[in-house]
């Protein structure tokens, strides 16, 4: 191995070539006689096979000490027994057999970790059978067209799916919905705005008092408005009365949440922003809210998910009806969280099956929002730096094209012409054809 | 000569556009606390009179007659408490398991996938767990809950009273609408938040520590108890307590659950249980002016618990290495 040293100038032009110092090569012990065996690639990743062997093997004897204690020893009785025995058994068979050939932190290491993947794998299995659940038992009302279109005012509780939907339960859900963002969008962002952009004492006051409001139960929100504005202010349960509740709600989550993404835009782009001559009013215009919107559009859509889907508030406030009610001002309306509610209360099946089928509309709603938070938020900056680049080059081939294209007829003109120079600035043109190559 | 220098006066003229932009935004503030505070003094002062009449007694008393002065939420609160505590008992394991496992474990596939997933999953409306829950849940939990309550008869708050072990026909309503089934759910619906919030905390743990903890030769759960865990404890704590206030107040899941009692009942497994939402959500519909005022004191009280935990919980995290730069 040589190491040369940087060489050092002396200052003196055409000085001698700078020194060398050359160390003995590192010669690695060559056996001679040793047979040289073929090298083989080291498996890094992956499962080894004893691995495998060592969970699979531990399985069976768990479950077959299981039957063995159920059988002859202890009197074992019900799944719920069987499984804690034989999951205790499980990792005690593990263990011993991890421990034949690792020692103490690698037997530790795989312990925790056969226990995190069950642990996860309960998890995400519930989930999806949370909602395998609620579809499968809606699957019957989902089935039918009318379960979107019609409302409820024709159909009894003895009457088949084919007649009756929640179409009055979406429409209310969706107004009472539209009226909350329309009060909560503006002031939940101006006042976010407020307690980032013109900080004090007043701001910290503020920012305390919404962040103690965020621990609001719902319900005690739908009793603030049953409490005052259908008791004391008379007006009648409603749409208008539920989006009051709803908003009372979601104002809390949507500042606290806008707050944090609007204090994680860079001070520096500010500066830069404020250098430049613009005032604070264009500073949070063009440059604090496009680039924190695709958070802002997050903390908006999660607080909407969490308005859409919360039931307690609707409950107390919006009134029950069986028939379609789109004014908002007068005559209870009912939404999907309570449309649920109510349905799953009777007895009869197909009320129950509407219920769950209100409920897989309900989680669609959610998720749907979730892919528009999804593709609203992926628009960030980069996606547009890049979109912007695409199109700039779309323009610049759209440019050079009619270059091009005269270029290729002059050249199908003159096929046979080897001396076909490349303009200078035409970096687009093609390759001069070789002169017997037909064109 | 020499004039005295004197501090050059330093102020900012805003143009008209600012003041304006300045003045719409401080609105807003001032709108919000506004209607903040309305809420708190509202129900601060429509508590009040129901808490003149009770006295402390309202603290102690177990039974709901608000109409004839009888009446606290000594049952309610502990049912809300004992709901909240199974919910989270159950739920931050399997949170801690799911979260290292989607940070440490999943393959690099996946890991978007399940983020998403867990993410969807704590947007789903409380009442489809609910459903779950009350159609589901419960009849096939009554098995579980005999075999916990006849094993661990010995520790009284698992015990049930009047079960018979060695009776095989003894009544199944004995285990059903109770704390436990009631913690389960909610402990499933708080599980995703959770699990999303610690996630969140663990994948931004430094790569160079965790690098130099494998290059020292520690395994890999070496490596997360050592690196990933000390510096997610704000997280865990914060997802916890989150989780915790969540629990505390929900309300349709568990008002589709439980069978209402106004007794404080220390048997989780046993049926018969209560909680100061669902006990609103029972009783606003028929209440009296004055029954209205002492349902207000019991949102109050709720509302209290629910801030302590959240106060406690952000104080925690911000002082926490993960959560001080949020």
């Amino acid at each position: 191995m040589t190491t040369t040293l940087p060489p050092v100038t002396t200052g003196a032009v055409g000085a001698p070539a700078p020194p060398r110092t050359v160390v003995p090569r590192t010669s690695v012990p060559d056996p001679a006689g040793a047979p040289r065996r073929p090298e083989r690639r080291r498996q890094l990743g992956g499962t080894r096979i004893g691995d495998a062997l060592a969970l699979v093997g531990s399985g069976v004897a768990a479950l077959a000490l299981t039957a063995v204690v159920a059988t002859q020893l202890a009197p074992l009785r019900g799944v719920p027994a069987c499984v804690a025995v034989a999951t205790a058994l499980f990792l005690v068979v593990y263990a011993a057999v991890v421990s034949l050939d690792a020692d103490a932190p690698a037997v530790r290491d795989r312990l925790v970790m056969v226990v995190v993947h069950g642990l996860a794998f309960v998890v995400l299995a519930t989930l999806v059978f949370v909602v395998v659940f609620t579809l499968g038992r809606g699957l019957q009302a989902l089935l039918h067209a009318n379960f979107y279109t019609q409302d409820m005012s024709l159909a009894g509780p003895l009457d088949p799916l084919t007649v009756g939907g929640v179409g009055h339960a979406i429409v209310g859900s969706l107004i009472q919905i539209t009226i909350a963002l329309a009060v909560t969008v503006p002031l939940g962002l101006a006042t976010a705005v407020f307690l980032t952009e013109v900080p004090g004492a007043f701001a910290r006051f503020v920012r305390t008092v919404v962040e103690a409001m965020t621990a609001l139960p719902s319900i005690v929100a739908g009793l603030f408005v049953y409490a005052t504005a259908i008791l004391a202010l008379g007006i009648d349960k409603s749409g208008l009365a539920a989006s009051m509740a709803i908003s009372i709600m979601m104002l809390p989550i949507m500042i606290r949440s806008a707050d944090v993404v609007l204090r994680l835009v860079p001070h520096t782009l500010k500066e830069a922003s404020v250098g430049l001559g613009a005032g604070q009013w264009r500073t949070v215009w063009r440059v604090v809210l496009p680039t924190a919107r695709s958070g802002l559009m997050t903390a908006i859509i999660l607080a909407t998910a969490r308005g859409i889907g919360e039931t307690s508030p609707v409950l107390l406030t919006s009134g029950f009806t069986a028939s379609l009610n789109v004014n908002p001002l007068h005559g209870p309306m009912v939404s999907l969280p309570l449309a649920i509610f109510q349905f799953v209360k009777s007895p009869e099946p197909t009320m129950i099956a509407r219920g769950f089928g209100t409920a897989a509309v309900l989680m669609a709603l959610v998720v749907l929002l979730f892919v528009l938070a999804r593709v609203v938020g992926a628009q960030d900056v980069a996606a547009r730096a890049r979109r912007t680049e695409r199109v700039d080059r779309l323009m610049d081939y759209l440019r050079l094209a009619p270059l091009t294209l005269s270029r290729l007829v002059r050249r199908g003109d003159a096929p046979d012409s080897p001396t076909d120079t490349t303009g200078p600035g035409d970096v687009t043109a093609a390759p001069a054809p070789t002169p017997g190559e037909p064109s | 000569m020499t004039a005295t220098d004197v501090p050059r006066r330093l102020g900012t003229r805003r143009p008209p556009s600012d003041r304006a932009f300045r003045g719409v935004v401080r609105g807003g503030g001032v709108l919000v606390l506004a209607i903040m505070s309305c809420v708190g003094v509202f129900l601060l002062v429509r508590a009040w009179q129901a808490l003149r009449v009770a006295g402390l007694g309202f603290l102690t008393t177990q039974a709901w007659e608000p109409d004839s002065g009888n009446f606290g939420i000594a049952a309610v609160l502990v049912g809300t408490v004992l709901i909240a505590l199974v919910a989270v008992s159950v739920a931050l394991p399997l949170a801690l398991g799911t979260s290292l496992y989607i940070s440490e474990y999943a393959p690099t596939r996946l890991r978007r996938g399940l983020i998403t997933l867990v993410d969807l999953m704590a947007a789903v409306p409380s009442v489809v767990f609910g459903l779950w829950g009350v159609f589901y849940l419960q009849g096939h939990l009554t098995d579980v809950a005999r075999w916990i309550s006849t094993v661990f008869a010995w520790f009284p708050p698992l015990s049930v009273q009047g079960a018979d072990p060695s009776d095989p026909l003894s009544p199944v309503t004995l285990y059903t609408s109770s704390t436990f089934v009631a913690g389960l759910v909610v402990a499933f619906m708080i599980t995703p938040i959770m699990t999303s919030i610690m996630r969140e905390v663990f994948m931004q743990a430094p790569v160079g520590e965790r690098e130099g903890a494998l290059a020292l030769g520690s395994t890999r759960w070496g490596m997360i108890r050592s690196v990933v865990l000390p510096y997610g404890l704000g997280g865990i704590v914060g997802g916890t307590m989150l989780g915790l206030g969540r629990a505390l107040g929900e309300t349709i899941a568990i008002y589709m659950i439980i069978s209402p009692v106004f007794t404080v009942q220390w048997h989780v497994l046993q049926n018969g249980a209560n909680s100061v939402s669902s006990l609103i959500a029972l009783r606003y519909g028929e209440a009296s002016p004055f029954g209205m005022s002492a349902l207000m004191a019991a949102g109050l009280a709720l509302f209290l618990l629910t801030l302590a935990v959240n106060f406690g919980a952000s104080s925690i995290v911000a002082r926490s290495r993960s959560g001080a730069h949020s």
